[in-house]
């Protein structure tokens, strides 16, 4: 198994946390992991990325250009990083705030509508949860048990009371997500 | 037993000053670097370990705390990124002068200028040909993981005190920004220890300890040029260190160190999956530079390439080993750019096999 | 009759070199300050008896050698820097004394980041700021503390404050930070003057003792090479051009 992963969105949104709590989830399942985000200027309001690696072996490479899955959370990291999606990949996009549909029919396609979910869940914080479950559910690379130890290890232990409320997220995440185009 | 963590470059190369038994840390933000201090600001090493961490009004006044630190014979670091590594030039060239031991890392962005904030390793030769005036080196180690940033970080104070000279580590905003799973060795106690040579106060008796690096006689500076010299010819016979990846029967060597060793890696992979016989050396320590081995390589292979993101800086180093035994061809992307594997291999490709 | 053997016995010592200072002979030139601060800041050092728990920081400048002749173990800074390095030594040795001597192009001039911050910081350091209004070593240039109109060797028709910007009192602004204690002007000119010298240079490392913070010490001399004058004619000019933009006496002194 060897899983390289963007996920890219407005800063705010959870998107580096949600590569780290990936990565940790990994670490906790004997995988290698690689994090590596976009910093500087660009984090200041503007759009966050970061690429993360699952990797059964030693990875030598961190930085990647293409992608086996990218997660793209508003418009300018979808028309930013559909492309770099490598064929039969997967795009995950959060259907809030977008103004197009995906145009690519090479890869795999799935939306959800995670901010709406964490509205109705009365929490918009663990709105980066609910897609790390949709994730996980179209990509089954990490056992939820491992992902939730990455979250205890990520997350601040003032903040440990949420983790039942987190894991919730993670299993509606799972529920929602939905296939827009799904190649055989 | 040993930790494992998932940790940043800048906060695992915090994380293990502290270990390594600091005494001292003394630095100045700047982009992509500024988690070393945050993280050690935040980890009150004071109460930790007793380690002095302070936020100095410069580069310049940094590197001249860590200098004044070092001549306690204490343990002391300062970390920057390439502004701010030519800012401590005068004083890594005290340092070197007065042949005190002390860290700097240098965690690499783009220039000239300001440049960019994005990876690089255009600080090569600086770095390698000691970076400041008069005739000196800094032992310079090359780290391409999180967990070499974390071993180096020991092994730099282990050769400033060993030598007594500056020892940077030379790393990129890539490892420095990125994470991944690292080991951390076991807390180090601080020492102690009084070195005679260190100004720790006038004992009774002896004559007080002067630490210099003026000399106003020519013949007493060629001196301390010669003793510089001869202990440059131990590290060197001492110190190299590189990783070597599939040499036995390569036809064609590539070069690379630190984050773009690991990418160069990748692009070996895919040459060897095409049938090319290609093997690499990672050079972990640039200065001493793994001469020899890349001399030997040279008889039996067919060409090397040095892969570098900057402008060509270590091939020079590469061609000087060569020695014009063989083609010694170079490609880099810089400013900020990261080479791709396939770019490297594209590039390969046509100056060794033909287009 | 007096024989220079009788001189020499103890009961007719009234004055003897203070074992502070080295027996080297000083490359200072002819009437200048410097050898008189010298000794009194080690008599200091050695009236409090803090001469083996003591660390100097020399500067580039005149002073450059002060080195040799301090009896205490010291370090040669960069130029300017002797602030952040007393500032590197002090926060790893808390306990020991740490001064630093410097000229004015040191100081006030190249290193006027490294004084203010530390003296911002409050470290815990004794700074001696000896002010003669030139580059003494490098040959008589124009210093920040160089008087309006004063001849250098890069202001040859005298120090035009339009293009040359007006001679910097340092002391005064330093005073302004709340980490310095206890701030002083002071000469070492004359007998009286010297050992009011002395007697603030006490009271700083006393202080520092205290861990009270920055004390500075500004010492204004002469310099009678680049001055071209005679020692005797550089003391009576410094009295009548120094001292009346650069007054002696007490700047801050503890509440």
């Amino acid at each position: 198994m060897n899983e390289e992963l963007i996920i890219a969105g407005f800063g705010g949104q959870g998107v580096l946390s949600m590569g780290q709590i990936l990565c940790y989830g990994g670490v906790m399942q004997n995988k290698e992991v690689s994090w590596f985000p976009s910093y500087g200027p660009e984090m200041r309001g503007g759009t966050a990325n970061c690429t993360a690696i699952i990797s059964d072996e030693k990875i030598s490479s961190p930085i990647i250009n293409t992608f086996d899955t990218a997660i793209v959370l508003n418009q300018p990291s979808m028309d930013k990083f559909e492309d770099a999606v490598k064929p039969g990949g997967m795009l995950i996009y959060e259907v809030n705030g977008m103004t197009r549909k995906p145009k690519r029919d090479d890869i795999n396609i799935c939306k959800i509508a995670a901010y709406d979910e964490s509205i109705k869940m009365k929490n918009t914080k663990i709105f980066n949860m609910i897609v790390i479950g949709g994730f996980l559910k179209v990509k089954p690379i990490l056992d939820i048990e491992n992902v939730i130890k990455g979250l205890e290890k990520v997350l601040p232990e003032r903040y440990h009371h949420l983790i039942p409320l987190n894991e919730e997220a993670i299993h509606k995440g799972i529920e929602i997500i939905s296939y827009e185009n799904k190649l055989n | 037993m040993k930790e494992l963590r998932l940790m940043k470059g800048n906060e695992a190369l915090a994380e293990a000053a502290i270990r390594a038994g600091a005494d001292a840390y003394f630095g100045y933000p700047i982009t992509p670097q500024s988690e070393v201090i945050e993280y050690l600001m935040a980890q009150n090493t004071e109460e930790r370990t007793g380690m002095v961490v302070l936020q100095a009004e410069s580069e310049v006044a940094a590197i001249n705390m860590v200098y004044g630190a070092a001549g306690c014979g204490k343990k002391a670091i300062t970390t920057s990124s390439s502004p701010g590594i030519s800012l401590k030039q005068e004083g890594l060239s005290y340092i070197a002068g007065a042949e005190l031991p002390c860290v700097v890392a240098n965690i690499v962005r783009g220039g000239p200028g300001l440049g960019t904030i994005q990876p690089s390793q255009s600080d090569y030769l600086q770095a390698v040909k000691g970076g400041g005036h008069g005739d000196y080196k800094l032992i310079v180690l090359a780290p391409a993981t999180v967990q070499e940033t974390v071993d180096y970080v020991k092994l730099a104070f282990d050769l400033a005190f060993k030598y007594r000279n500056p020892v940077m580590i030379l790393s990129d905003g890539i490892i420095g920004q990125m994470m991944e799973k690292v080991e951390l060795f076991e807390q180090i106690p601080r020492s102690d220890k009084v070195y005679d040579w260190a100004t720790t106060g006038k004992e009774p008796g002896k004559d007080h300890v002067i630490i210099t690096s003026l000399q106003l006689q020519p013949e007493n500076q060629e001196k301390v040029n010669l003793r510089l010299q001869a202990k440059y010819k131990e590290v060197e016979k001492n110190e190299v260190l590189y990783e070597s990846y599939n040499i036995d029967d390569a036809e064609y060597v590539f070069v690379a160190f630190g984050s773009c060793g690991r990418i160069t890696q990748k692009a070996m992979e895919l040459a060897r999956k095409k049938g090319y016989k290609v093997g690499q050396i990672r050079p972990q320590t640039l200065y001493p530079f793994p001469v020899e081995i890349l001399s030997k390589l040279a008889d039996k292979v067919k060409g090397f390439l040095t892969v570098e993101m900057n402008a060509g800086q270590m091939v020079e180093d590469v061609r000087l080993a060569v020695n014009g035994k063989k083609p010694v061809e170079y490609y880099g992307r810089f400013g900020g750019m990261i080479p791709s594997p396939e770019e490297i291999l594209d590039a390969f490709e046509q100056k060794f096999i033909g287009g | 009759m007096i024989m220079a053997e009788n001189l020499k016995n103890p009961e007719n010592l009234v004055y003897e070199k203070t074992k502070v200072l080295t027996d080297r002979v000083l490359h200072y030139c002819p009437g200048c300050g410097h050898g008189t601060a010298h000794r009194m800041l080690a008599e200091a050092i050695d009236d409090l008896g803090i001469q083996e728990e003591t660390i100097g920081v020399a500067p580039v400048g005149c002073s450059v050698l002060a080195y040799y002749y301090f009896d205490v173990d010291m370090t040669e800074a960069a130029h300017g820097r002797a602030p952040a390095v007393a500032t590197g030594i002090k926060r790893v040795m808390p306990e020991k004394y740490v001064f630093t001597y410097q000229g004015d192009g040191d100081l006030a001039a190249i290193g006027t980041a490294e004084t203010i911050h530390a003296c911002n910081r409050g470290e815990n350091i004794l700074i001696v700021f000896v002010n003669n209004g030139i580059y003494g070593m490098t040959g008589g240039q124009m210093a920040p503390t160089t008087l309006e109109n004063m001849k250098s060797t890069t202001s040859p028709r005298g120090r035009d404050v339009k293009t040359m910007g007006a001679p910097l009192k340092i002391t005064e602004l330093i005073a302004q930070l709340p980490g310095t204690y206890y701030v002083a002007r002071h000469s070492v000119h004359t007998p009286a003057n010297a050992r009011k010298t002395k007697r603030a240079l006490k009271k700083a490392l006393e202080y520092q003792k205290e861990e009270k913070g920055t004390c500075f010490i500004e010492v204004v001399s002469n310099c009678p090479s680049n001055w071209k004058m005679t020692p005797v004619e550089s003391n009576k000019w410094m009295e009548e051009n120094m001292f009346p933009f650069y007054p002696l006496g007490d700047i801050k002194v503890p509440q």
